[in-house]
């Protein structure tokens, strides 16, 4: 099997494997308990709490703040949107100002549409419109800007933002402004900073089921789940210590590089630039781990099927819109008609040379087959 | 209070001398769905099979759920069973009626003797139950033409039966009694509808799908199977084909003029069927064609579809609409699955303007510029077949 679909998910590395069956046989308590068991668990939870500030931050600085565990990415991104709305929703009626991004996530888009339909005005930017995207993030946010919601990095093209810096801008530009990123495809592999940060578990070789939201010291917001008082009253429900336990070992034993990722991207591109008819949508700004490329004439689910055959597994698009046309390829001037070819190949560390040569050669088959 | 089912007949009523053969097939049909439900035992007297419940703790509810879908069956009688003797009856009533009679506000009674030793006749039954009815029931009127429950009390050879409530039945004909079909089944909403009508007038349906891997998905044959499950709860035990059939669909594409593609799909997909049809004993294929829906399914592209089926091709929804044939994929409950995302052959390759007056002499000249014949035996031969039982699940694709 030749796995090269690890922006959908990752295969759980051997660390996070014998960390959660550790804690499930050694760790089992419930952190609030107040017996010995329940402070293991407790050590855990404030431990991974730690290594994940660190790891956000991506320097030798940790951020400063608090971290509260989520099912995943999609509960962090809602608890954040939802749960810092009460600050601004009813400020003023100047502060009615958004500014995003047209390439998020769902679990972003559909809150802002929210937003939208409660009367806020929506800047949404397009990739395809400026020439320096963080700049026009930046200039997008006046006094009036009550949120500013971006991905780090996107989930179907790589495309990054240099997030530290559009902190940095924007909240010199309006300090009232909040900033919210999705780091879910950028955790552990760009530096990272805001207001509130969502990451996911998954995404980095632990398991399903576990994500995080960091919030920045000083930063208020209100649960979505409400209950027992776990995680400071901001997300109730017993811990799942198992999986945070599985999530820092995870975050530790994290290998991918930009160099291994770059040497696999460079080599698939040359191998790309043979072939006729290949349109590259994943360009210069992208990160080297996800590349999105379309093979005219073959529509993707074809080609995903194909590969499938050879146990090659790859993805068209977003693997979240299942088989729906991706609104997210167009914001990056991709074609309707090439965003119908498009094929998403994400590495991860254990990826070879010889993989992506697999995978060329059967793209090649392919389209020998397919296209008349 | 021993409450049992009884199933009356529809159709089968009307038939003469062979009734007995469609009587057979009916009880075993229904002793066949009932397994699932619990121990029954089954007898038939007077036009009626009375399915005895053999434990206490037997879900008669769920068994009605059941027998609601077997074909054969003209209506559902739920009984409590009396001695024969009228004041058994009339000290049960009120427990039993209740919650039949507690919120009506008309009735009336039938009473019907065919035990005719029995010391009361029918009016006389039927005044003096309508009398405990009313004792019972003191806030009810009596409504002879539109009553809004109508309780029956039968006293026959082996009891009295008591019921308040008829079920219609599926009707049509017992599954089998027909003989068994081969349904050609794509994943749209029409063909498990035809599958449906078919089963109706007593034949045991199996399906045939055609799949095209890399160009259509596992899921899209996933759904499938599901669609195929789903009939079981109408049709019973249904056999499936998968037809290997992207070489042939690669093989038209390549050889073939575009705008025939599709007729020409449909003319090898009704070959192979022949093969399978003649080698498995089915005496026809059903289709869920319906006139003029799409290009292959005008007049011209039937007439050439048509002539290659070497079987008789029912299409029952030929003369429907797709608003009338969803409302009956409703019905039996496979919309749902219909309407998933997934791709089937039918639209691989699929030529940007097809032939809608296909003529034969071109589509047989298109078909015999190349050997398709060793690629239909090569296709039988490599076709695989997966068993659904009825009540059991096993394709899980939500």
């Amino acid at each position: 099997m030749i796995y090269l679909d690890n922006a959908a998910t990752t295969k759980p590395c051997p660390e996070c494997r014998t960390a959660v069956a550790r804690a499930m046989e050694n760790s089992f308590g419930n952190a609030s308990s107040l017996h010995g068991l329940g402070t293991d668990s407790l050590q855990i939870i404030s431990r991974t709490k730690r290594t994940l500030l660190s790891a956000l931050s991506g320097t030798k600085t940790p951020l400063e703040g608090e971290i509260i565990f989520t099912s995943g990415a999609t509960e962090s991104n809602n608890t954040a949107l939802l749960g810092s709305a009460h600050r601004f929703l009813h400020r003023s009626n100047k502060s009615n100002k958004i500014v995003t991004t047209a390439i998020e996530h769902p679990s972003v888009a559909k809150n802002i549409l929210r937003f939208e339909e409660d009367g806020y005005e929506i800047t949404r930017l397009a990739p395809k419109d400026s020439a320096d995207f963080v700049e026009s993030l930046v200039n997008a946010v006046d006094e009036n800007t009550v949120l500013l919601s971006a991905m780090a990095v996107n989930n179907e093209t790589g495309f990054a933002i240099d997030i530290p810096y559009l902190y940095k801008e924007v909240k010199r530009k309006n300090p009232k402004t909040i900033v919210h990123v999705d780091a879910v495809q950028g955790f552990l592999k760009v530096p990272l900073d805001g207001d509130l940060i969502s990451v996911s578990g998954h995404k980095v070789h632990s398991t399903k089921g576990i994500g995080a939201l960091y919030i920045k010291k000083g930063e208020h917001i209100l649960p979505l789940l409400s209950g027992g008082g776990q995680q400071h009253n901001l997300r109730s429900g017993t811990e799942p210590i198992e999986l945070i336990a599985g999530f820092e070992a995870a975050i530790k034993a994290y290998k991918g590089t930009h160099e291994h990722f770059s040497e696999l991207k460079n080599y698939l591109l040359e191998r790309l630039s043979k072939m006729n008819d290949i349109g590259i949508n994943s360009k210069e700004d992208c990160l080297p781990n996800i590349v999105n490329f379309s093979v005219r004439g073959v529509r993707s689910e074809i080609m995903l099927h194909s590969l499938e055959e050879g146990e090659i597994y790859v993805s068209n698009g977003s693997a979240c819109s299942k088989g729906k046309k991706s609104e997210v390829l167009t914001a990056f001037g991709v074609s309707d008609k090439d965003a119908d070819c498009a094929v998403r190949v994400s590495f991860c560390a254990e990826n070879t040379a010889a993989e992506v040569d697999a995978l060329c050669n059967k793209i090649e088959k392919t389209i020998e087959r397919v296209r008349r | 209070m021993k409450e049992i089912i009884l199933a009356k007949y529809g159709e089968i009523a009307l038939k003469g001398d062979n009734r007995s053969t469609f009587e057979d097939m009916l009880m075993r049909n229904i002793k066949r769905r009932l397994k699932a439900v619990g121990r029954f035992e089954l007898t038939r007297r007077q036009s009626t099979i009375y399915v005895n419940p053999l434990d206490d703790d037997c879900d008669i509810d769920r068994a009605v759920e059941c027998m609601k879908k077997i074909f054969g069956i003209g209506a559902i009688q739920r009984c409590a069973v009396f001695p024969k003797d009228f004041s058994a009856v009339t000290a049960n009533l009120k427990e039993y009626l209740n919650d039949a009679l507690s919120n009506a506000k008309t009735f009336k009674v039938e009473a019907k003797r065919s035990d005719k030793t029995f010391p009361m006749n029918s009016p006389m039954i039927q005044q003096q139950l309508g009398d405990a009815v009313l004792d019972a029931f003191p806030h009810l009127g009596v409504d002879v033409h539109e009553p809004e429950v109508t309780v029956r009390l039968e006293i026959r050879d082996n009891g009295a039966y008591l019921s308040a409530l008829r079920i219609i039945g599926a009707g049509g004909m017992p599954v089998g009694s027909s003989g068994k079909a081969l349904l050609m089944l794509s994943g749209g909403i029409d063909s498990p509808v035809a599958g449906y009508m078919m089963a109706k007038r007593g034949l045991t349906v199996d399906c045939i799908h055609y799949i095209s891997p890399p160009y259509t998905s596992e899921r899209a044959q996933l759904k499938v199977e599901k669609l195929c499950e789903e009939m079981t709860g109408f049709s019973g035990d249904t056999r499936f084909y998968c037809v290997p059939f992207t070489e042939i669909q690669e093989a038209l594409r390549d050889n073939c003029p575009e705008e025939y593609f599709t007729v020409l799909m449909r003319r090898l997909m009704v070959k192979i069927a022949n093969k399978i049809c003649g080698r498995d004993g089915y005496g026809a294929i059903i289709t869920g064609e319906s006139l003029a829906q799409v290009a292959s399914q005008t007049l011209p592209a039937l007439y050439c579809t048509n002539a290659a089926a070497e079987f008789p091709v029912f299409r029952p929804l030929i003369g429907m609409d797709k608003i009338e044939i969803t409302e009956i994929s409703r019905k039996i409950g496979t919309y749902e699955t219909s309407i998933m995302p997934y791709e089937d052959c039918c639209t691989v390759f699929s030529p940007k303007h097809p032939r809608t007056h296909p003529k034969i002499e071109d589509v047989l000249a298109a078909e015999q510029s190349y050997d398709f014949d060793s690629m239909i035996e090569e296709a039988v031969t490599k076709t695989e077949v997966k068993r659904f039982k009825y009540g059991e699940r096993t394709v899980f694709l939500e």
